[in-house]
């Protein structure tokens, strides 16, 4: 056996490992959405009141799968989509549709119920019922014609690039918004939609008014279990030769091409992806509870609030997507009754007096940063301003100074660990395209 | 676009149709002067401004305050049962005074936000842009509350309605069509914006400086045009040319002055850009071209097809034009060089 076949042998783990650590993932993400649903559930029954948690819990995790989907497009390829929100709300509406006339035609009212694992508050039911198998396959439905739609979409992408693209997603999103608001009206019962043939149902989505009567399906389990096969799905293509070849893509395309990378694929390919996982996070909306949903909410705002995401967290780093989404979408209820910072500042002052790689630049930067909030808290508090109203003033001044100051947005490429204070954490080189560049070496932050 | 013309012509009544034409050249007209200032900005800095359309939306909401301010000044009411007429000077007084503060806000906005990025990816100024939009969005429905009443700048958070400059009966009526004095004047307003425009572009020294750094940045500057003063010029240019815009839609549709953030004025930024494509975006004949077709599309596709799917018209037409001549209909084919 020649020695390069025997390193190799030696490097590459059994059968047995491989497989286990290729479905690994999917069982972590599978048991921490069931331990939270059930410890939430189980909160909930014991006190009420903490729905509030919840609530925001699946706020964050669908803003999260949308902002790391919108990352394999804006990131990975390069391309730029402001029309995330219309593959949202494609979703949104097919999965209505699926849920709403499914259970009408499909089921018996007496049988359909929502299991446990489709509740979000406690009510009574089975641990497992027939609307859990719908959703599901709503959610599945409502990501398959959206990547359809991304299809249609993505290919203009292959003539036109940045701020072409731009303006087509962005106009592509009006046009599903528009042709939404005119449908008619939702048929309140089962008599009613036996009266219009089974493929004019989707006509009958509510128009402007917005679809009524959806069932609040979305659970913590759902949410946190679709969320993270997002991100385990991102994770994987970021860093396999495909993800690789569309980053080339990203950073020249031209070269890339020249190199033998199928651009015009791999576009399509991101546009595709991003817009199943953005019809998936549309039907978790949809049924989520207390949610009203018309076409208004689904506009292009809400695109943009899915760019900030990704743009603060970095063009193409999935942590820091996943970061943005969170910070992002808790910021307004923080806000609404802002706390005190000075402790989370005292929190990070440990962790950078612990990790940082210039302890002092790092401190004085946390320090200064508490400082400030804590003053503006002040200030806003004495003189009677709602902060909360500010909210897309703050995220528009903070878009606009992150372009000047950090161009490729707050971590770039990297994840979270990668970047400096956090470096020390691993003891390897990071990642191979900065070369040999030490762990712990000076000059720490990238 | 001739044959819908030619079907809606043949199928009703000439005096709608001759309505309907008039109608979309006043809206076409406000789409041009919007188109106007995409162009020129992309045509020297190659990027989309998206907080164009926001200055627009600042232009009618300024010349709204000022027409207030005037109102409490003068003790003329313009809301209610008493409204009264404006006087005949209040519009130009209107269009100058918006002109200047938008164009004070232009340049702000090119300084403050686009200088830095001079030299960054394409992407990065656009994505600033975004944040721009965003910013003048929402600062004009804030409610500064704990100012003093006079000091309460940006517009709040309702509706307006927008005091009526311009008599409301037709001017005229020809064989049955009403001519009525917005459409004409409106008109007449943006046509000679338009002509000023073309002159100052194509027939001073100052024109000739916007063409050199349009055509090439670097050899322009290397010729010894300030280039950063030029670029400032043109972001000044065109927010005001987009102030007359807002103060004309919103003499023509009172009823529209809608909060800053509100859809409406996105969309009516969108359908500008549209229009600056559809023409050839860097080409200024071009964008009033487009404004025109853009208008004409929209009203008559309203009127004779589905008054509820204008929007996806407009938006329809720029995904043929930029399938199928993407550089537009009077714009240039560029080649890249890698």
């Amino acid at each position: 056996m020649d020695p390069f076949r025997r390193r190799t042998l030696e490097l590459s783990p059994s059968r047995l490992v491989a497989a286990a650590r290729s479905v690994l993932p999917f069982i972590a993400v599978l048991g921490v959405a069931l331990g939270v649903h059930a410890l939430l559930y189980r909160w909930q029954i014991d006190d009420g009141g903490v729905f509030f948690y919840s609530k925001i819990l699946m706020d964050i995790g669908i803003s999260i799968i949308l902002a790391v989907s919108l990352t394999m497009v804006n990131g990975f390829t390069g391309q730029f989509s402001i029309g995330h929100a219309g593959f949202m709300a494609v979703g949104a509406y097919t999965g209505g549709v699926v849920t709403y006339y499914g259970a009408m035609k499909l089921f018996d009212p007496a049988n359909f119920a929502a299991g446990y694992l489709s509740r979000s508050l406690p009510m009574d039911g089975p641990l497992f019922g027939a609307a859990d198998g719908l959703f599901l396959a709503a959610c599945l439905a409502a990501g398959l014609l959206a990547a359809g739609l991304g299809y249609l979409v993505g290919l203009p992408s292959l003539r036109l690039r940045g701020d072409y693209l731009a303006i087509v997603t962005l106009g592509f999103g009006e046009i599903v918004r528009v042709i939404i608001e005119r449908s008619r009206n939702v048929l309140p019962d089962a008599e009613a939609a036996a009266k219009v043939p089974a493929a004019a149902l989707p006509l009958h989505v509510g128009g402007a008014s917005g679809f009524t009567g959806l069932q609040p399906f979305t659970s913590p389990f759902w949410v946190i279990l679709l969320a993270g096969l997002t991100v385990v799905f991102a994770w994987r293509l970021k860093y396999s030769s495909l993800g690789r070849a569309m980053i080339s893509i990203r950073e020249d395309e031209i070269a890339s091409q020249s190199m033998g990378v199928h651009v015009t694929r791999l576009k399509v390919m991101a546009f595709v992806v991003a817009a199943f996982f953005a019809g998936v996070a549309g039907c978790l909306y949809a049924h989520q509870t207390g949610i009203q949903l018309t076409p208004k909410d689904l506009a292009f705002q809400k695109s943009f609030d899915i760019v900030i995401m990704v743009v603060l967290g970095g063009m193409g780093s999935i942590s820091g997507a996943v970061l943005a989404a969170a910070f992002v979408t808790a910021l307004p209820e923080w806000l609404r009754e802002p706390t005190s910072v000075w402790m989370y500042g005292l929190i990070a002052l440990c962790v950078v007096a612990v990790f940082a790689d210039r302890r002092l630049r790092a401190a004085l930067w946390v320090v200064g940063l508490t400082a400030g909030a804590e003053l503006l808290l002040t200030v806003a508090r004495r003189a009677g301003i709602e902060l909360s109203q500010y909210r897309m003033i703050i995220y528009a001044l903070m878009l606009i100074l992150v372009m000047i100051i950090r161009p490729q947005g707050l971590l770039g490429l990297n994840e979270v660990w990668e970047i400096g204070p956090f470096r020390r954490l691993r003891r390897t080189p990071v990642a191979p395209a900065r070369g040999a560049a030490a762990p712990a070496g000076p000059g720490g932050s990238p | 676009m001739i044959a819908l013309l030619a079907s809606s012509w043949l199928n009703t009544d000439p005096t709608v149709f001759v309505e309907t034409l008039l109608n979309g050249l006043a809206v076409g007209s406000v789409y041009a002067l919007i188109a106007l200032g995409y162009t020129m900005v992309y045509g020297i800095l190659k990027f989309i401004n998206f907080a164009h359309s926001d200055v627009v939306t600042w232009g009618a909401w300024v010349s709204f305050t000022i027409a207030a301010a005037v109102a409490a000044a003068i003790g003329w009411t313009f809301t209610g049962g008493a409204a009264r007429p404006a006087p005949l000077w209040l519009g130009p007084t209107l269009l100058v005074c918006t002109m200047l503060v938008c164009g004070a806000i232009g340049f702000a906005i090119e300084r403050l936000a686009y200088k830095p990025l001079r030299s960054a990816p394409r992407l990065n100024v656009l994505i600033t842009a975004i944040g721009v939009s965003l910013l003048l969005q929402n600062v004009g429905q804030l409610q500064f509350s704990f100012l003093p009443g006079w000091l309460k700048f940006p517009f709040g958070t309702q509706p307006q309605s927008f005091p009526q400059l311009l008599p409301a009966e037709p001017l005229a009526t020809v064989i049955g069509v009403k001519l009525y004095w917005i459409d004409l004047i409106g008109f007449g307003t943006a046509v000679s914006l338009m002509v000023a425009l073309e002159w100052l572009v194509y027939h001073t020294k100052t024109g000739r400086m916007m063409r050199a750094v349009s055509y090439d940045v670097r050899t322009a500057a290397l010729m010894g045009i300030p280039v950063d003063r030029i670029i400032s010029f043109t972001f000044v240019l065109g927010s005001m040319l987009a102030a007359a815009a807002g103060l004309l839609y919103v003499t023509k549709y009172p009823g529209n002055l809608l909060q800053t953030a509100d859809t409406t004025w996105v969309l009516l930024g969108l359908k500008a850009f549209v229009a600056a494509v559809v023409g050839g975006i860097g080409n200024i004949r071009g964008a009033m071209l487009g404004g025109f077709l853009i208008g004409l599309i929209e009203l008559f596709g309203a009127r004779y097809l589905d008054p509820g799917l204008r929007d996806v018209y407009v938006f329809s037409i720029l995904i043929l034009v930029l399938l199928f001549k993407p550089t537009g209909l009077l714009g240039s084919t560029v080649r890249e060089k890698v």
